[in-house]
């Protein structure tokens, strides 16, 4: 994800020199403020950490290894300010020293990286980790989904960039200047990897640190977790107050589920056999698929419950009953693993 | 038995950086064209030249400045081998691999057709490919021409010319120097658990190998900085840095300077 010099214009690089000096300027202002004089070494120690963990081959399920940024891990043990810094003397160091990444592209790398990196991985880690323990199996929960998260944005980001250089730069025969591939293939391309490959090694590392310490430094983990308690003891365990947001958040969801009823047409491979019989196909509806249709008949076809007059409200009901459904099966397999840890 | 690639890659990662430093530390300390110029001279021309390289939109002003790149690294003895090796061989693997589709992909005039495959290079392709190739060739030849031939203590304390605050080229000093003492320890790590394997790791215990590494090395790295912060306190600081500044120009830094400015001025010139 390192963009090397001369792949991105130079207005490019400028844009995002200029976009990434105002989160600079206030992350260093803001870790200035709060570290005072211990700024220097914590900036310089971790900023190292964050250079040598990128070294890290992390074997990944399928025998594969990938290289994680450890910009979530960044995020949660310094907060967001702090790691857009560390990140970004490491991500400096690498350009300059190693030629990992481009001088110009310092500030492009610096801005998906560090700075969309560390926001992205913060706030999810806030979003899900809530209030719970600092012990909690949630919050590694939240370390692994903000990792993943934070750097499959910032790959989205670096394909953006490479992906509108074609667009906007070509020389007069229209030969592209710089990276040639337009978005339509530099997404694909660049995601394709990340989602898999490079987002699983960030997931990995982010939740496999946090894990380790829960258990060892569980200190190191309340800078990001105001008002958290230490243990699931004092935190009352896993209650619903814990876990309000994230209700309030499914409510709001619920209550806007009849938005869908705006869209026309029907999803693509989605098709019932009555959709495919008026797009008048030239061989017909497959005889496979109209057999195969008719084995089920689901109690709420098309999110419509047939007793309803009201497709909005139906919509709604739909919703509420499904996530209704996954609550109960969460409640359920929350009550077998406590009765087997009772009994174990 | 097949190396266990977590323990391997990563020591082999941690030696390639060491060998690196080593030998970017040996070529600065030689005598040669580039090492005799002002730090400050080299920072900005290399920069100009860079940005000459990235805004140009003709092959032969980038071929232009790829040939400067090549004679300056000759007149300050960089072994050949290196500049092969480690900087065109590497720039060109990885760039020609992500160019090459665009021989085909890259809408234009047909100038010839695979034989087999049948698909078809176009002439804009093929010179969309050869932009990227040169200036990523031209632009990393510079950059690393840099670093070869400056120690590094000298290209963060250049970086001031460039108004980089005072705090961070002492945070950046630091952190290059903590890269090596980390480097170090997990390489020590890694090798103390190869020194005691007899078999080779599943995939789930190199997992936990890793992590639990990276587990260690952060619980070390926020021990060293309350050491380093003790010790700097223990030396008087109270939140102020200084630098240096030990740099004095010469006749010919002034000349270099402005041979840099003009070189590069006429690049973006004649590019445009």
């Amino acid at each position: 994800m390192h963009i090397p010099d001369g792949y991105l214009s130079p207005a490019t690089c400028a844009a995002l020199y200029a976009s990434s000096a105002p989160f600079w300027y206030v992350a260093l202002r803001r870790v200035k403020r709060l570290l005072s004089t211990k700024l220097i070494p914590l900036l310089s120690v971790f900023a190292a950490f964050s250079f040598v963990v990128m070294m890290f081959n992390l074997p990944l399920p399928g025998g594969t290894t990938g290289h994680a940024v450890g910009v979530s891990i960044a995020s949660i043990v310094l907060g967001p300010w702090a790691s857009i810094l560390a990140i970004s003397i490491a991500l400096f160091i690498q350009a300059v020293f190693f030629g990992d990444g481009g001088i110009t592209a310092f500030g492009a790398n610096s801005f998906n990286m560090a700075i969309a990196g560390s926001l992205v991985a913060y706030f999810t880690y806030r979003a899900i980790s809530g209030k719970c323990a600092i012990v909690s199996r949630r919050r590694v929960f939240a370390a692994g989904v903000a990792g993943y998260l934070a750097i499959n944005v910032a790959a989205l980001l670096t394909a953006i960039e490479l992906g509108i250089q074609p667009l906007l730069f070509r020389d007069a025969s229209g030969a592209p200047l710089y990276a040639p591939y337009p978005l339509k293939i530099a997404i694909p391309a660049m995601m394709a990897g990340h989602l898999t490959v490079a987002g699983l090694a960030e997931l990995i590392l982010s939740a496999g640190l946090v894990a380790w310490l829960q258990r060892t430094h569980p200190s190191l983990l309340s800078a990001t977790a105001p008002g958290a308690a230490q243990t699931e003891a004092e935190a009352g365990g896993f209650g619903w107050l814990a876990i309000r947001p994230l209700l309030v958040g499914l409510t709001a969801l619920m209550l806007i589920t009849p938005l869908g009823i705006l869209a026309v047409g029907s999803a693509w491979g989605e098709w019932s056999p009555h959709d495919l019989a008026n797009q008048a196909l030239p061989a017909g509806v497959p005889h496979g698929l109209e057999r195969l249709s008719s084995l089920w008949t689901a109690p709420f076809p098309s999110y419509s419950p047939p007793f309803l007059r009201s497709s909005s409200f139906g919509y709604f009901l739909s919703a509420a009953f499904g996530s209704g459904l996954i609550l109960l099966a969460a409640l359920a397999l929350d009550w077998v693993i406590a009765a087997r840890r009772r009994s174990g | 038995m097949r190396p266990n690639r977590v323990v391997e890659g990563s020591i082999h990662g941690f030696f390639r950086v060491l060998e690196h430093t080593l030998e970017s530390e040996d070529l600065a300390r030689r005598t040669g064209l580039l090492q005799s110029l002002d730090p400050r001279v080299k920072l900005l021309g290399f920069l100009g030249l860079i940005v000459a390289a990235a805004a140009s939109r003709k092959l032969e002003v980038i071929g232009a400045i790829f040939a400067l790149a090549s004679v300056l690294a000759v007149c300050s003895r960089v072994p050949l081998r290196t500049l092969v090796i480690r900087i065109w061989a590497g720039a060109f693997a990885f760039t020609g691999l992500i160019a090459l589709p665009a021989l085909f992909l890259t809408p234009g005039r047909p100038l010839a057709r695979l034989p087999l495959l049948g698909w078809v290079v176009t002439a804009q392709g093929v010179r969309g490919a050869t932009y990227l190739i040169s200036r990523v060739e031209t632009t990393a030849t510079l950059s690393m021409l840099l670093v070869l031939c400056t120690p590094w203590t000298h290209v963060l304390k250049a970086l001031r010319v460039l108004r980089v605050p005072v705090v961070l080229v002492v945070i950046l000093g630091m952190t290059y120097r903590y890269i090596l003492l980390m480097i170090g320890t997990a390489e020590e790590m890694f090798e103390s658990r190869r020194s005691r394997m007899v078999g080779r790791l599943e995939p789930k215990q190199a997992r936990r190998l890793a992590i639990r590494t990276a587990g260690v090395l952060l619980s070390k790295t926020m021990q060293l900085s309350s050491d380093v912060y003790l010790a700097m306190q223990s030396r008087g600081f109270r939140g102020e840095v200084y630098v240096l500044d030990e740099f004095a120009m010469r006749r010919r830094d002034w000349t270099w300077l402005a041979l840099f400015c003009a070189l590069g001025a006429a690049a973006i010139w004649m590019g445009h």
